[in-house]
């Protein structure tokens, strides 16, 4: 036992950590100087900073003051702003979490004592106190931390459970508490309580998890252990780290390279003015003599800084902030969308984050949980085959209409949904099968009942599945109403009838069936069966082979259609048999030595001759529209990952339904080995098949062994290479658990983990801890370098979802832990195709978009310059006005580009839906690259030297039409401004512009607003009262009326916009002639036609293999805990009446989930199952030993 | 929360189902297909064609002289150029200009050096002039030149006078030149001010300023002929001062007067002869000077650039335009790449 904590002593004042988590980065206070210090961090910030100050000497400064102050203030404004507003929404999403009755959680401290009531979140670890229950149990749900749907129970230790309500008591409890420090295992914990001179050791049994909800227990109490951070959750969550986009971290690259270029440009300048002052200066010094007799040289030096401040504007610094805008509108699409809100919980999506939207447009893989994300966690009786005639057939027209109605029924459950009306005809009429395979499901289960009022039933079933049995029984007229430990109560069409119970066999995943033997009022004995149908059968009567035939055809339909079976069997027994079976039971349960076996064999020998009943169908009820949207995804080349914490068979079930696996594949590989050796093996003879898909390439199989264990020398350094997508022959699949994962993700073996997992079309991981979820993604993000994508609701999802590139939270549901610590919440898991496929693509397209034209107008923009350098001997003389230059990125060019960047969209949302593949290309990152950067830069190039050499060859030499100046620096300055503005505000429709696809009226609004304000902004600075007032500010007085009423500086304008607009059309002409990219042929496409109707949801069919349905009870039932009458929640009869004849009371039992363990397929490990923790029976019957 | 407070009920946080929210604006969105492309181009192709011809015959309407006399500088007196090319009637308005080659008057220091606020006639600027300036701000003496800077000290000071020889052997006839009107409007009546003070003289105003290094007289003796040509409101100033963009300009000298014959109609054809006072030095920047006569259309003066632009363009557009017919007729006609 480690005992690294100090002792905990229960007293509330102690100084320890809280439960509050803290998430804000700012007070008021501290507000202003740490965001500006961040702000100042970034380097286009610090690089304005820079400028600010090369402006401020006088021999450097070729530009005023002003140009660099404006926009830099208006960014930082900008930017702090929309820090501030992030924070605020961040504090106050956690504070809405936090609050809770009486006190608020976070306020909560380690060793406070804490009630909680039913339904309620565990939002601490807790050591249980004491409960409202008989026995101090306490019942939890914890699908919130690993994924699994059955409820658990937990127990207090006795000495703690006396204690009781009794505030008074409970405030007196004076105990230490010695436990292991925080870690992240949930299914371990080790500790002993002190409590007046006794030690009582402290397991995972007397503890609840933070992320627990409390069910069917009125009240309990409860000690904090760990608060806040150190809960088993929160260890479990993984660091939260700051998440950047890809684009952003190439926009980083790129303007190092920009910072490089300028660099570059401005030692050519500078060299070319020390030439040119050689040459040409010395000899002007008459007119303009050198300040105090510098040389060529410093002059050079000097022309290189002014150039540094001239050619600034390649550094956008309106680039982020004009970035962020971007992303802030695209989040507030995805917050608007009336098509990503769910209407049932009143939750529509949310974008938590800003910064990552485009990179929603190229996620490659998809990590999802089940439970919860992929289903709905609600199992419903869907079909079932009585007698060889199948009934629940629901032709899709009338799927809504055409409910049963079950108003016969005063006891029927309203919720309960069933189409067929045969089979409430069949048993109206009395039909004997359809009777017994009613009475058979109300009588054959561990449910119990619990009645608030008169007909009013609650079930509070172990398994989902089971509570959709005994429901559809009661709907159907056979009412389970309550138990005792001997007899079961049905209502039975009507009448009250009680059963006694003689034995239950209960179930296990060796067994994989349970029955119940009975007694009915008219005393007939008979044995009620029912399980996995392969096991069933093998123990039916010769005389039901034919009943066998008809029903393996409707088990076949009902598992082709991802829905899990269950057989339904019995037999009559006969009474004196059945009083010697009974003895030879009494006597091996109470045997000492091989009693498991012995009472298996008993079962065994009991449960055969049986007939056939028929078989139920239970539908693990997929969320919405799920099928279809993984379809979808992968025909959008995204590859869905499903990590859950649940069962192998559960998960490989649900992977069916939901066709990530199909019956058509090639095969689909089963990893479960127990050791590293044996997890190697599989993984190496599994990637043979798929080797094999390579004829010509005979050595493949060999090449990949020797690399998928590759010496630690290339591994361990950090060059980690992408690994190359393979190209498979054929379909695979791979189901891997939580066991072999562990050795899978070890170093020697990940590799061939991921290359096996890459290779397979569907993978599902199954009873993965949080940790393994998180360790799989940065597998794939490590090793694929591919964006990934993590999806889930619970809190076991949470570091896989802080892990993943992008995390989304399914929200509107009870727990907000993977809410809170995600990047994007919904409430279904089918909005995900439009979070993807539509609100991605288009921001990823819009990004891009918006960097290529941004970088596009800045080097065009400033290019300009550059050219005019060799004019103007080098001198660092500005072509434009110094106005024009401040306020051209903020001003005159902002909204146009904003105007496409918010807008834009090159295939409408139907279109999208329907070619998947359109989503392709933002995954190969095709739209903005470096590629794509000096694509641009070489075409601003281009755009540049017209918009230089145009004008200066159309007006060097020539003069107004009334003989006065129009080839003079302002004339000339103006009109390369207006060229400027006219190229560059009118091409995002003319230019990149056959780009810009989506033209609404806001854009022509930006673009003809953008140009008027120019020519307002021009003319007001040229005009006569802005000179009068500030003479040497506003030189230009005049120059817009001189000029621009000339016809030659119309047709100048006129024929660079063509010389500039031209080629960009006849290269994308040609190119969408000679190969069209998929977006041309689908706007080609959506331009003709109507978008086709969304593809009707049809379910889909599939012939497929049986999957049996007992995959739900992994942990043994509760038989036991039903027989012994400690389960009951009003312990209305004697204890002593009843348990001693029933079940195997002494038999290892154990409600409690065992997380990552091993798999029910029935594979060799599984015989380890039964001495798993034998110590929690041992407490049991301590226990129970002095109430008897 | 983000979603407005006002709402209630069951569907509280349902979005706005607005068009702009759900991004369903109403837009147009032009497509590249043939139909428009190719027509397209084959009318610009033709707009261009006939744009550029009728700019060109515009531009042939008009007539051009120059004559550089950079070299007139080194002989003593004169300096003859026969132009027998020229031997049109310059018909309509003629414009004088002078031209300098190699001139910076684009240097960034050396444009900067002026101040506005003088030359608009503050006061406090004439005594007080801006350190843009440098070195042009005061004399030896210590006195605040007016105007200051670089510019305004290397002002163009050669003048000239044209003589018409006539047709025959006639005596020569000085060509009647109008010296004012030469600036922008703006320039000469909002731009540049003199500066007043009182009912004080213009001499008197300046006084206490010095003229510029290079000035043989000061700013308010500029034109003897006319008081309101002096100062900071001289033509010839203006003019300089209106700085030019490239190092090859050429600047407004006069415009002729066609009030009296034989230049009614313009410039007959004949011979001329130009006198030049060569003031201004060129050679130690390896600059040339020229006079320019030349007249103007509404499309300005004699610019061939644009027309001839305008015809090249269009030629290479109906080259592309061809090109991108063959490429559609050959590959995208047929639909077969929009397949997938």
């Amino acid at each position: 036992m480690t005992c690294t904590r100090c002792p905990s002593t229960i007293q509330k004042d102690r100084k320890t950590k809280t439960n509050a988590i803290k998430t804000s980065k700012y007070n008021p206070f501290t507000f202003l100087p740490l965001n500006l210090f961040e702000q100042f961090q970034r380097i286009a910030n610090a690089y304005f900073l820079f400028l600010l100050v090369l402006q401020v000497i006088p021999q450097i400064s070729s530009l005023s003051w002003f140009t660099t102050v404006v926009p830099l203030v208006l960014v930082l404004t900008v930017t702090a702003a929309k820090d501030a507003t992030d924070d605020i929404v961040s504090k106050r999403v956690f504070f809405l979490c936090g609050a809770l009755r009486g006190e608020k959680w976070m306020n909560v401290q380690v060793g406070d004592i804490i009630k909680l009531e039913n339904n309620q979140f565990v939002t601490a670890d807790l050591m249980l106190l004491s409960s409202s229950e008989p026995l101090n149990l306490v019942y939890i749900e914890t699908a919130e931390l690993d994924g699994e749907t059955n409820l658990k129970v937990r127990q207090a230790l006795t000495v703690t459970g006396d204690l009781g309500e009794d505030v008074e008591k409970l405030a007196d409890f004076n105990g230490e508490v010695r436990c292991e420090p925080p870690n992240n295992r949930l299914d371990r914990f080790m500790g002993t309580l002190t409590y007046a001179g006794q030690k009582y050791p402290l397991d995972n049994e007397k503890v609840l998890l933070r992320g627990c909800t409390l069910r069917n227990t009125q009240w309990c109490f409860g000690l904090v252990l760990f608060g806040g951070p150190e809960t088993k959750l929160m260890q479990n969550c993984g660091k939260t780290t700051f998440k950047r986009t890809s684009i952003d971290r190439l926009m980083n690259v790129l303007v190092l390279c920009i910072f490089g270029f300028l660099a570059f440009m401005c030692t050519v300048l500078a060299i070319g003015n020390c030439f040119w002052e050689l040459n040409e200066g010395s000899n002007f010094t008459a007119f303009l003599p050198r300040q105090d007799g510098n040389e060529a040289t410093f002059s050079a030096f000097l022309a290189f800084w002014s150039y540094v401040i001239i050619l600034n504007t390649v550094v956008p610094i309106s680039l982020y902030v004009s970035v962020e805008i971007i992303r802030l509108g695209n989040s507030f699409y995805i917050d608007w969308d009336g098509k990503m809100y769910h209407a049932a919980n009143d939750t529509p999506a949310e974008a938590r984050t800003t910064t990552l939207n485009e990179e929603l447009g190229q996620i490659q893989y998809v990590f999802s949980d089940k439970t919860g994300t992929l289903t709905q966690n609600i199992m419903t009786f869907n079909k079932c085959s009585v007698n060889g005639k199948s009934y629940g057939e629901v032709t899709d027209s009338c799927e809504a209409s055409n409910k049963v109605d079950f108003s016969f029924n005063s006891l029927a459950d309203p919720r309960f949904v069933f189409h067929d009306h045969s089979l409430v005809e069949a048993v109206k009429l009395e039909n004997p099968e359809v009777h017994a395979f009613f009475r058979l499901l109300a009588l054959c289960h561990t449910v119990m009942a619990e009645e608030k009022r008169e007909g009013e039933l609650f079930y509070l079933a172990q398994s989902p599945d089971e509570g959709a049995l005994v429901t559809a029984a009661r709907n159907f007229g056979f009412v389970f109403r309550s138990r005792t430990p001997d007899s079961v109560s049905i209502v039975e069409m009507g009448r009250q009838r009680s059963y006694e119970l003689l034995a239950i066999l209960d179930f296990n995943n060796v067994r994989k069936r349970m029955s119940v033997i009975v007694r009915s009022p008219e005393g007939k004995l008979s044995l009620y069966c029912k399980g996995a149908d392969t096991i069933i059968y093998e123990r039916l009567h010769r005389s039901c082979s034919k009943l066998m035939d008809v029903t393996t055809e409707h088990l076949n339909e009902f598992a082709g259609e991802g829905l899990r079976t269950l057989a339904l069997a019995y037999k009559d027994l006969d009474e004196e048999y059945f009083n010697g079976w009974k003895r030879r039971h009494h006597e091996v349960s109470t045997s000492l030595d091989g009693r498991e076996g012995k009472l298996d064999e008993l079962y065994e020998e009991i449960e055969k001759d049986l007939l056939l009943l028929g078989a139920t169908a239970v539908e693990d009820k997929l969320q919405d529209g799920v099928p279809q949207t993984i379809e979808l995804l992968s025909k959008a080349h995204i590859k869905i990952w499903v990590l859950t914490g649940d069962k192998q068979e559960t998960a490989e079930n649900i992977g069916y339904s939901c066709n990530l696996l199909r019956e058509e594949m090639n095969e689909v590989f089963v990893v479960s080995g127990n050791s590293p050796e044996d997890v190697r093996q599989e993984l190496r003879s599994e990637v043979s098949p798929i080797g094999k898909c390579f004829p010509s390439h005979p050595i493949h199989f060999f090449v990949l062994i020797g690399s998928v264990f590759p010496p630690e020398s290339t591994l361990g350094n950090g060059g980690v290479k992408a690994m190359a997508d393979e190209a498979v022959n054929g379909e695979y699949g791979l189901v891997i658990n939580g066991h072999s994962l562990a050795y899978a993700l070890e170093r020697g073996s990940e590799l061939a983990f991921l290359r096996l997992a890459c290779l397979c079309k569907a993978v599902i991981c199954c009873r993965v801890t949080p940790l393994q979820k998180a360790q799989v993604v940065e597998l794939v993000k490590k090793h694929k370098q591919a964006v990934t994508l993590a999806i889930g609701d619970g809190a076991n999802d949470v570091s896989m979802i802080k892990a993943a590139h992008i995390g989304v939270g399914i929200s509107g549901q009870e727990g907000m832990q993977a809410v809170l610590s995600s990047d994007y919440s919904f409430a279904q898991f089918r909005f995900l195709q439009r979070l993807l496929l539509v609100h991605g693509r288009w921001s990823y397209l819009r990004m891009c978009k918006f960097l290529r034209y941004f970088f596009y107008k800045n080097f065009t923009f400033t290019f300009v310059h550059f050219w005019y350098a060799f004019f103007c001997g080098f001198s660092a003389q500005t072509v434009y006005d110094e106005w024009f230059i401040t306020l051209y990125n903020l001003v005159y060019t902002a909204l146009p580009v904003l105007g496409m960047s918010l807008f834009d969209q090159d295939v409408n949302d139907a279109w999208s839906f329907q070619h998947p593949q359109l989503y392709v290309p933002g995954q190969l990152n095709l739209y903005f690259s470096k590629k794509a950067f000096f694509k641009c830069a070489l075409h601003s190039c281009y755009s540049s030297l017209v918009l230089f050499f145009i004008p200066y060859a159309a007006v060097h030499d020539t003069v107004r039409d009334d003989g006065k100046d129009v080839a003079d620096y302002q004339s000339f300055a103006l009109l390369t401004i207006a060229h400027n503005c006219f190229v560059i505000s009118l091409s995002p429709r003319l230019q990149l512009g056959f780009e810009m696809s989506y033209w609404t009226a806001v854009n022509t609004f930006f673009v003809l607003g953008s140009l008027a304000m120019y020519f307002a902004v021009t003319f007001t600075m040229y005009s006569d009262g802005m000179f009068l007032t500030l003479p040497s500010a506003f030189p230009f007085i005049g120059t817009g009326r001189n000029s621009l009423n000339q016809p030659n500086i119309w047709l100048t304008i006129l024929l660079t916009s063509i010389l500039c607009v031209l080629p960009v059309v006849t290269y994308r002409f040609l190119f969408i002639q000679l190969c069209p990219t998929i977006n041309d042929k689908v706007q080609v496409r959506q331009a003709k036609a109507t978008p086709p109707p969304p593809p009707r949801r049809t379910r889909i069919r599939r012939t497929s293999s049986r999957r049996s349905g007992y995959a739900f009870s992994h942990a043994q039932g509760y038989g036991d805990l039903v027989t012994s009458g400690r389960f009951l929640r009003r312990p209305a009869l004697p204890r002593s009446s009843g348990f001693s004849h029933a079940g195997r009371t002494t038999t290892s039992f154990s409600p409690m989930g065992r997380s990552a363990g091993y798999s029910p397929t029935g594979r060799p490990q599984n015989a380890k199952v039964s001495d798993v923790e034998v110590t929690s029976l041992q407490m049991y019957k301590t226990i129970r030993d002095p109430a008897l | 929360e983000r979603f407005k407070a006002g709402k209630s009920g069951p569907s509280a946080r349902r979005p706005d189902n607005s068009a702009f929210k759900q991004q369903r604006l109403p837009a147009w969105s032009p497509m590249l297909t043939a139909n428009t492309v190719l027509p397209f181009f084959y009318f610009m192709a033709l707009s261009c064609m006939l744009l550029g011809v009728w700019l060109l015959l515009t531009v042939q309407s008009t007539q051009e002289l120059k004559l550089d006399y950079t070299k007139a500088g080194s002989c003593d007196e004169c300096f003859e150029i026969h132009n027998s090319a020229s031997c049109r009637l310059f018909q309509g308005d003629v414009f004088f200009y002078y031209g300098l080659q190699n001139f910076h008057q684009n240097l960034r220091r050396y444009m900067d050096s002026r101040d506005d606020g003088q030359m608009v006639g503050r006061t406090t600027n004439l005594k007080n002039p801006s350190t843009y300036c440098e070195p042009f701000i005061k004399d030896q003496k210590g006195l605040p030149i007016a105007p200051c800077g670089a510019v305004a000290n290397s002002v163009f000071n050669d003048s000239f006078t044209l003589s018409y020889h006539g047709g025959s052997s006639g005596p020569a006839v000085p060509v009647p030149l109008l010296r004012q009107g030469i600036t922008w409007y703006t320039d000469k009546n909002i731009k540049y001010r003199n500066p007043k003070d009182g009912n004080m003289t213009l001499a008197q105003v300046f006084q206490g300023t010095a003229q510029p290094r290079y000035w043989q007289k000061p700013a308010y003796e500029l034109d003897p002929r006319d008081p309101a040509n002096n100062g900071f409101i001289n033509d010839d100033l203006i003019v300089w001062m209106r700085e030019a963009a490239f190092p090859n300009f050429k600047k407004l000298y006069g415009v002729l007067y066609r009030a009296k014959k034989p230049f009614i109609k313009g410039l007959p054809a004949g011979n001329y002869s130009v006198d030049v006072s060569y003031n201004f030095p060129v050679q130690h920047f390896r600059g040339r000077k020229q006079v320019v006569l030349t007249t103007v259309t509404w499309f300005g003066g004699q610019n061939h650039f644009l027309p001839i632009a305008y015809l090249i363009t269009s030629c290479l557009t109906l080259l592309v335009a061809v090109v991108l017919t063959v490429a559609w007729c050959k590959f995208g006609k047929n639909g077969r790449n929009m397949e997938e």
